[in-house]
């Protein structure tokens, strides 16, 4: 009995167990309350978050538990909790929108919080088997948020499409998990790694197939090419608050485990699954950059913006390093900084026929409203990756990561396109600046939504400079206990 | 990994009586099975054009697919693990089903009609 009680160890998963009891009494306060009980689940929800923000941050240094299937370390910690402030945000800006849409509904926070636990798993997996239930706890979530707005045509069209290009990807990750634990005769991230690294064959047939219905599965979660397809039409179907969230949390998540699983159980076939990786990142930085050309939805420009960052960051994989890995973790929290902030001037942005989506309508934006401009205007410049702002040096990292591992293709692809990745962000700025004003913006409501704003426009101005490195310094700390 | 796959410790290929021609079942053969369903599986999503239910049906043969896989695995390879997956995937499929259905009924609430080829609202 009390081994069994060591292996368990629970005392390693308490920030997920504080989400799990968390989250099943939220529904709890939620069934039983009166009307005006969105409110104060929505406030609960934010504490929830921030305590098991913190129970995690204070959490035990390396630890295992579940016999194995659940890790603890530094590199969990450091993308739980990138996962948590997504989902706080994510939380903090919905407020406005969702009174104004007749959306506020208590089911909201919770699906939030289950979500962000099916996140923490997915970071913390250790087995085939928990990747596998955190993804579908995650992805369950996600599926209801896509369309929460239930009498709106768009997003349960939204709904719709995630769900079933979602299940056809969670189909094909499970083939793939099926062949390789048929091959190896494990499903343990460890066991794996020792009979990849005690065979001298290499991958098996039946292996390298599991591997590659894994990695199209994973690219699926993170919205890679060539299995992008749903992103744009769900960012731009959703409610503009779950389009944030989308864009935010569950990328960091699906990055996080993708890295682990592959970077910790096939580390012994790198040259098997290198080139996969790389043609995924590149067909993803060549995408985003010219999909998003053409767009004049500013939710759609996003989520080519998001398939063009993936891609980036997908570099970082492919270099396999510990360098590589720490450019990924500095990208990812960067890329956090920048969406949510994008997010909440898109969510600011309101006329006097509802939300302003359509870029043509931001015309002038910069005279009737000059800070919602400038916060805008430092978003999308950080976001082209110009020098000076935060996005600079996320893609700096990335791009010495890639030339050290002898990638310098790579490096000099993801160069072009940045460049012409700039020219959309930059079409923004122009027309705020440039344009003779056209639409009329209504005063926006929301003291929460503008202080995110703020913070997040301030972390990615030149301040970022100081900012840096600390930040490298702690995600060097979470790379060395991901890749040794 | 391979001599495992062939150990004479597996319980297919006893039965066999002397001179019999009777054909084994083995793993290459369910597994053949599994990859025929999963395939028709992915063929049904991509290739219906009449109705998001048949979308829902086809992902099912997806997962059945895959349960094949580990619960032949599992006999195979002596290990209890496979079989304790494939009570997680219909764990998972039940509540997978039940979400798709629920999301089905509201589109069909606000649009009037599933048909795969009226979803397109949005062009992507």
């Amino acid at each position: 009995m009390n081994e069994v009680m060591t292996n368990l160890n629970l005392a390693a998963a308490i920030p997920e167990l504080i989400m799990a009891i968390g989250g099943m009494l939220l529904l709890m306060v939620g069934v039983f309350g009166d009307e005006k009980v969105t409110g104060r689940v929505t406030l609960l929800t934010a504490f929830l978050l921030v305590v098991t923000l913190i129970a995690t941050l204070a959490g035990p240094g390396k630890a295992t538990a579940f016999n194995g299937m659940f890790l603890v370390d530094s590199y969990g910690r450091f993308m739980k909790s990138l996962v948590l402030i997504g989902s706080l945000s994510a939380v903090a800006m919905s407020g406005p929108y969702m009174k104004r849409e007749g959306l506020e509904r208590f089911e909201y926070p919770v699906l939030i919080v289950f979500a962000a636990l099916g996140m923490m798993m997915m970071i913390s997996a250790g087995s085939l088997l928990s990747l596998y239930v955190g993804l579908e706890l995650q992805s369950l979530s996600l599926y209801v948020l896509a369309a929460f707005a239930r009498d709106q045509e768009r997003s349960t069209e939204a709904g719709l499409k995630y769900f079933v290009l979602g299940a056809l990807s969670s189909g094909m990750l499970l083939y793939g998990i099926s062949l390789i634990y048929g091959f190896t005769g494990t499903v343990e991230f460890s066991g794996i790694a020792d009979i990849l690294g005690a065979s001298e064959a290499g991958a098996s047939l039946g292996l390298l197939v599991g591997i590659v219905f894994l990695v199209a599965g994973l690219a699926f979660k993170v919205s890679a090419v060539p299995f992008h397809m749903w992103t744009p039409d769900v960012y731009e179907g959703a409610p503009t608050p779950v389009t944030a969230f989308f864009a935010i949390a569950p990328k960091i998540a699906a990055m996080a485990l993708f890295l682990r699983v592959i970077l910790t159980a096939f580390n012994g076939v790198a040259d098997d699954w290198q080139q996969l990786i790389i043609f995924i990142s590149v067909g993803s930085m060549i995408l985003g950059a010219f999909a998003a050309l053409v767009q004049s939805n500013i939710k759609r420009l996003m989520a080519y913006s998001s398939i063009g960052h993936v891609g980036y960051a997908l570099i970082g994989l492919a270099a396999g390093t510990q360098a590589g890995v720490q450019a990924v973790l500095v990208y990812m929290a960067i890329y956090l900084t920048m969406t949510v902030g994008a997010f909440a001037a898109i969510l600011r942005m309101r006329g006097p026929d509802g939300m302003v989506e359509d870029i043509d309508d931001l015309a002038g934006l910069a005279r009737t409203r000059p800070m919602l401009a400038l916060a805008l205007g430092i978003f999308m410049f950080s976001l082209a990756g110009i020098p000076l702002l935060a996005g600079f040096f996320g893609k700096w990292y990335i791009f010495v990561a890639a030339v050290k591992a002898d990638l310098v293709p790579l490096a000099i692809i993801g160069l072009v396109t940045s460049v012409v990745g700039a020219v959309y962000y930059l079409r923004i700025v122009k027309v705020m600046y440039f344009d003779e004003p056209v639409a009329s913006f209504e005063k926006p409501e929301g003291r929460l939504l503008s202080v995110v704003m703020t913070v997040t426009a301030a972390l990615n101005s030149p301040l970022s400079f100081v900012l840096i490195y600390p930040l490298a310094a702690a995600a060097g700390i979470a790379a060395a206990s991901l890749v040794s | 990994m391979g001599a495992a796959l062939n150990s004479p410790s597996s319980p297919w290929g006893e039965g066999r009586g002397e001179g019999e021609s009777v054909m084994t079942i083995g793993l290459e053969h369910y597994l053949t099975v599994a990859a025929i369903l999963f395939t028709l599986g992915i063929f049904g999503i991509f290739l219906n054009r009449k109705n998001v239910i048949i979308i829902l049906m086809s992902v099912e043969l997806m997962l059945l697919a895959v349960n094949i896989n580990f619960v032949a695995f599992s006999v195979f390879l002596n290990d209890l693990v496979g079989q304790v997956f494939a009570m997680f995937v219909l764990t998972v499929a039940a509540a997978e089903a039940a979400i798709g259905l629920a999301i089905v009924v509201i589109y069909f609430r606000n649009r009037g009609s599933i048909a795969v080829e009226d979803i397109n609202r949005m062009k992507g």
